[in-house]
């Protein structure tokens, strides 16, 4: 994810145009790594021509290479469950990472390794663990909404979505609270697509990645030697096959971009995209209000709905006939679980938000295969409890403009949701 | 019909006759048998459907598969009982089995 960004950073618009019309342009130009279609949310029809015409299509030309899109949900399982073909290394960002910085992480390596070192992070957001977590998720979430301005217009995104999350991130890192807001920023430099434009923001970006980096071996060297613990760090100082990965700090750094952004990004923006898809299907909120043991059921439904990371790539490690096209090894694949989760022929009504929709649970968000999301589950119970402790505050969170999305073909994201809360009553 | 026994972490007990050919996972699921997640719909995904099966019954369900094996990795509290229920076909020969939910899906 290091360098996810650096496939965001290009703008290929015709004559600087957006192209709001996917039909206006031949299908072989067609090209999704533009972040342009994404901050405009023109994404949506320019994969439905693709699932209709050329679901498994190839993109010969863009600034970070020819690509093929899958844009089906069944072909998209299919790739993500065939890790001995389709491999996560170098890059799961289509962009590859740069050769003078490069930060190895697990979701981007291959069986064994990758086992090995997801399996140490695992207990971290292991059911056992939420367990413990529940009730300050719930004291948290109380303390943020009984804090916010009444009568007034204020930004979600900023004073819920990433309050809540980052004091989450905090916990699963045991990183002192005081200086929670670092992590907040560390995870919003490694996707921002402002810091890949010159070679000054790129020396910058490294720079504030290296603050990072120092910042996490003080507390390693402080945990290695205190008893384990289940934070992040600990349970990676103390497990015996990756305790010395503080001797190779960029592999370090790597994990912990990793374990930052995959907590960070992805729940904030389903904090986001809950207000914004609730306020976009009023009739939803109705429903909700009337109803609130549907609650778990939304939460899986926000998060098909927003699908917070678009896609993942992988790399062809042979020559591959998939559904009649030839992939040749070396090319790169990517899965765009964004159209995956829009596919009519998998998904009834796919294009509708439902907060009572059947079999919820069965989109690609998540993703398939070994690299399925490790915290998802931690994610969803920050969505559900947040959402139980609205109910018992508010009769509306009421959006009262567009909302700003991020400029980015992988973060589906939200940088402003101006809402006015409605106290109950 | 084959009967299949699922007992919940809690103890909680489903009975089910279930028709041949069907999965362990879609036995529970179409039952409405909580404990069950089965987020990639059977596809040997996602290992939701995480059970354990009594010990009597081993020899008689196919070993698990490589991918099986993978995506157990991903599981809390794997034993050498754990499989995937997406992967168990039933079939006569698995009349009266029973399985156990673990305490959660992960």
């Amino acid at each position: 994810m290091t360098d996810a960004a650096q496939s965001m950073k290009h703008e290929s618009m015709i004559d600087g145009e957006v192209i709001a019309d996917p039909y206006a342009i031949p299908l072989d130009q067609i090209n999704m790594a533009q972040p342009t279609l994404f901050q405009n949310n023109l994404h949506g029809e320019y994969f439905r021509r693709l699932r209709e015409e050329d679901p498994i299509h190839y993109c010969k030309e863009s600034d970070v290479g020819p690509f093929w899109s899958i844009t089906k949900y069944d072909d998209i399982v299919k790739i993500d469950s065939n890790h001995k073909q389709f491999s996560s290394e170098p890059a799961i960002s289509i962009g590859n990472p740069a050769e003078d910085f490069t930060t190895p992480m697990f979701i981007a390596m291959d069986q064994p390794k990758h086992d090995v070192q997801r399996k140490a992070a695992n207990p971290g957001v292991a059911p056992a663990r939420l367990a413990d977590l529940e009730g300050l998720i719930r004291e948290r979430s109380g303390k943020i909404l009984d804090g916010l301005p009444v009568g007034e217009e204020f930004n979600w995104v900023e004073r819920v979505s990433i309050e809540l999350t980052t004091q989450m991130l905090a916990t699963l890192f045991d990183f002192p609270f005081e200086d929670r807001r670092l992590l907040t920023k560390w995870s919003d430099i490694v996707t921002d697509v402002n810091m890949f434009v010159s070679e000054e923001k790129i020396q910058e970006r490294r720079e504030i990645l290296r603050e990072c980096l120092a910042y996490f071996t003080r507390l390693w060297t402080e945990r290695a030697e205190q008893p384990p613990k289940f934070d992040f760090i600990s349970l990676l100082a103390h497990n015996p096959d990756t305790k010395d990965m503080v001797k190779t700090p960029m592999e370090l750094l790597g994990n912990l971009i990793l374990l930052i952004v995959g907590g960070n990004d992805t729940t904030r923006n389903s904090i986001s995209g809950g207000v914004v898809a609730l306020n976009q299907n009023p009739l939803e909120y109705d429903k909700l209000l009337a109803e609130p043991t549907l609650i778990p059921n939304m939460v899986s439904e926000i998060i098909r709905w927003q699908t917070p990371l678009a896609y993942m790539r992988r790399t062809a490690k042979e020559d591959v006939e998939f559904e009649g096209k030839q992939i040749k090894k070396g090319d790169k694949v990517v899965m765009w679980y964004v159209s995956g989760n829009r596919d009519e022929t998998k998904i009834e009504n796919a294009d509708s938000f439902l907060i009572d929709r059947a079999r919820a649970r069965q989109h690609m968000s998540f993703g398939f295969g070994i690299h399925r999301c490790m915290g998802n589950r931690v994610g969803e119970m920050q969505v559900r409890i947040l959402w139980e402790e609205i109910l018992k505050r508010f009769d509306r969170i009421e959006m009262v403009r567009d909302p700003v999305r991020v400029k980015s073909s992988f973060v589906m994201g939200y940088s402003e949701v101006m809402v006015r809360v409605k106290p109950k009553g | 019909m084959p009967k299949i026994t699922f007992i919940e972490h809690d103890k909680t007990t489903h009975e089910v006759t279930v028709d041949n050919g069907t999965t362990v996972m879609e036995a529970a699921f179409d039952n409405m048998v909580p404990g069950i997640d089965a987020d990639c719909g059977g596809e040997c995904a996602c290992a939701t459907c995480h059970v354990y099966i009594d010990a009597d019954w081993g020899t008689k369900i196919p070993a698990r598969e490589e991918m099986e094996e993978s995506m157990l990795e991903l599981a809390e509290g794997v034993t050498e009982l754990s499989r995937l229920a997406c992967q168990i076909k039933i079939s006569d020969v698995l009349d009266g089995l029973t399985v156990q939910m673990p305490e959660a899906q992960h």
